[in-house]
């Protein structure tokens, strides 16, 4: 369809800026210039699955978080509690020292993903405006005009990768998680260092969340439709139906919020998601089993998550979780751009939970791995700054791996982010011609996932944006570059 | 004078050298007073519109597309920075190289437990980029000037390299700084 169709024009737009990783957007026009089919193609491919057989198990955590140095964290967690369950150490068998050490790392990793996607990536559009000025629509544009909020978002960021440096052993790739624990404990002197700082951070979180919450009720009108669709929302809850972000059980809802399934836990996830194939994106697409590729996708992430929990185990962010439902009545919440304020209550939720942990002596306990029975298996599902992520496992009696299956936060998204760059060309584009707002709005809706191509490929690059018209005849009828 | 010009790439690495970038933390505030970013994941600019010092290239090539904008840094930057171990010396991604490559789609895309590919297809459309049989350091594509390994390379280790490369000074990284992992 995307090459031998003479009668529809196609325009390609590469690569997107802004988001973490590589890809490109195509859009194909009828004779009416309507927007016919519009694609987010991600372009990398590594193959992980493949090569990580015959490896050790005991590997996987440092092994697999080198497929994206943006939430490294997330993944080696996800791929130590499904090394966990495959030497025969279940969830509620860790340590309290093992699995707080690992909860504080987790939240770090929350703060510092968080902080750096809404100020560094995010906020230069929401300041500046979609159609402002690329030179200036940046992050150094926000230093040259907000230096206060620049140097406070610098700071966040250090100060998430300051907890994980002190629990993982280093603030990239760290080597914290180990099959059935921890390698390490926080010392006093560790523990007063982050202290000192905490109470200054839940404040910049929380003012950063008024931003959010002034700049999306101002603009609510064209907001609220920008992007947006309804959709199905998946995470993983605490048993009581709390948000928990390190651990848990499935549950899915309708856009209405009526349960698909709820409790279903990691190591049955076969039973409830599938992965379709298509051949344009190296990406694939996630769908609930039962209801189809067709109907059965769903959207993950911060916004899913504020949709399917039942409530927040944190006062300021519970709070905030009324408010924010209260904008839909109760109702899930289907506003693509609402994921940015659903994001930053989470940001609130991090700082407040390493506050709490801070205050544990437990993460000063020296019994710090659990041991089990061999089993050959195991399956890890976290929810990570950008959305639940799977990792499953099996392993030989050499301990050498022989199958790893990973769907990653993003992939995930894939079928939303496609719906929300249809519904913005829908929306926006002429049929004539290629406008830089357009693309910045085409990339506004993308970035509004904060997705991680990296991850989603097992790849990672960057995306400029490059937009053709071509008409029938394959004639660029309009062009437009951005940068 | 006009301020340098940095321009930064991620090519088939992880993104976790440009967060390592980001870790030199309020002296990115200072680096932006000392040089100008040019063509960034950080920004919008996304071709090369003027002559740039300094090009850091994170991750090696693993596709046509890798080597395309490889050779544009090439072509439009004094010096380029081999970042990371990647870069240097293919890193992660490379360990496909000792399996063929049609194993590793037909791993992902046919034989996964919760592959749903009726029509037995293996992604194809010409709007996704070749890959290539094998992960390439970037010195085996075109010349590099520099190279900091690390996974990634320490934010101390980035700020001495510019700082020295700026002054016009030799880069003297201390032994810690200089890491393989």
């Amino acid at each position: 369809m995307t090459t031998t169709t003479t009668d529809l024009k196609r325009i390609t737009i590469e690569p997107v800026t802004r988001v973490e990783g590589h890809g490109k957007v195509s859009l194909l026009l009828d004779r009416q210039n309507k927007v016919r089919q519009a694609r987010f193609h991600i372009v990398e491919f590594r193959g992980f699955e493949r090569f990580a057989q015959g490896r050790p198990y005991w590997e996987m955590p440092v092994l697999v978080q080198r497929l994206c140095g943006i939430c490294p964290v997330s993944h080696h967690l996800a791929a130590a509690k499904a090394i966990d369950m495959l030497v025969g150490v279940d969830a509620d068998k860790l340590t309290p020292t093992g699995e707080k050490m690992r909860r504080l790392m987790h939240y770090g990793q929350f703060y510092q993903s968080h902080a750096l996607h809404f100020f560094h990536l995010a906020s230069p559009d929401l300041l500046f405006g979609f159609d402002a000025d690329p030179q200036v629509r940046n992050v150094l544009g926000v230093a040259a005009k907000f230096p206060d909020l620049a140097v406070q978002a610098v700071l966040m960021r250090r100060y998430g990768q300051e907890v994980i440096l002190r629990t993982a052993g280093k603030k990239i790739h760290g080597t914290g998680a180990i099959p059935g624990g921890i390698n390490k404990n926080l010392s006093i002197q560790e523990r007063d260092e982050l202290k000192k700082d905490a109470p200054k951070m839940l404040e910049w979180a929380v003012a950063g969340l008024e931003l959010c919450k002034k700049f999306t009720r101002e603009h609510l009108s064209d907001l609220a439709d920008f992007g947006s669709f309804p959709s199905n929302h998946l995470s993983i809850v605490r048993k009581d139906g709390a948000l928990d972000l390190y651990d848990g059980n499935l549950r899915a809802i309708d856009s209405e919020g009526k349960k698909i399934f709820d409790q279903v836990a990691p190591k049955d996830y076969l039973s409830v998601i599938r992965e379709e194939v298509r051949p344009w994106s190296y990406m694939k697409f996630p769908f609930i089993k039962d209801l189809g590729p067709e109907k059965g996708w769903y959207r993950v992430g911060p916004l899913a998550r504020l949709n399917t929990c039942d409530f927040i185990d944190t006062p300021v962010a519970e709070k905030e979780r009324q408010e924010f439902k209260a904008l839909t009545q109760g109702k899930p919440n289907n506003i693509t751009m609402a994921y940015h304020w659903a994001r930053l209550i989470e940001l609130v939720h991090a700082i407040e939970k390493i506050q709490l942990l801070l205050d544990d002596p437990d993460l000063q306990g020296t019994n710090l791995v659990a041991k089990g029975t061999f089993r050959g298996e195991g399956v890890g599902i976290v929810e990570a700054p950008r959305g639940t992520l799977f990792h499953h496992y099996k392993a030989d009696k050499n301990d050498q791996i022989t199958m790893a299956n990973l769907i990653v936060s993003t992939t995930n998204n894939n079928e939303p982010m496609n719906a929300a760059v249809r519904k913005v060309a829908e929306q926006f584009f002429d049929g004539r011609e290629v406008t830089e707002g357009l693309l910045n709005r085409i990339e506004v809706a993308i970035r509004a996932y904060d997705p991680c191509l990296s991850c989603a490929t097992h790849a990672m690059g960057q995306m400029p944006l490059i937009v053709e018209a071509l008409d029938e005849a394959g004639t660029v009828v309009s062009r437009a570059v951005k940068g | 004078m006009a301020k340098p010009k940095v321009a930064t790439a991620s090519l088939a690495g992880c993104f976790g050298c440009h967060m390592s970038i980001l870790d030199i933390d309020d002296r990115i505030l200072k680096l932006a007073e000392l040089v100008e970013f040019h063509k960034s994941p950080i920004n919008d600019i996304k071709k090369f519109s003027e002559r740039c010092l300094v090009g850091i290239i994170e991750g090696g090539c693993c596709n046509e597309e890798n080597v395309h904008v490889l050779q544009d840094f090439r072509k439009n930057c004094d010096l380029l920075i081999s970042l990371g171990d990647c870069a240097t010396m293919g890193g992660l991604p490379a360990m496909r190289n000792h399996v063929p490559l049609e194993e590793c789609l037909a791993e992902a895309y046919l034989h996964g437990p919760t592959v749903h590919n009726p029509a037995k297809q293996i992604p194809n459309d010409p709007e996704i980029p070749l890959i290539l049989d094998k992960v390439y350091p970037l010195h085996e594509v075109v010349k590099i000037d520099l190279h900091l390994p690390g996974c990634p390379p320490p934010a101390d280790a980035i700020w001495e390299v510019l700082v020295a490369l700026l002054n016009n000074k030799p880069i003297d990284l201390k032994y810690g700084l200089l890491r393989y992992d």
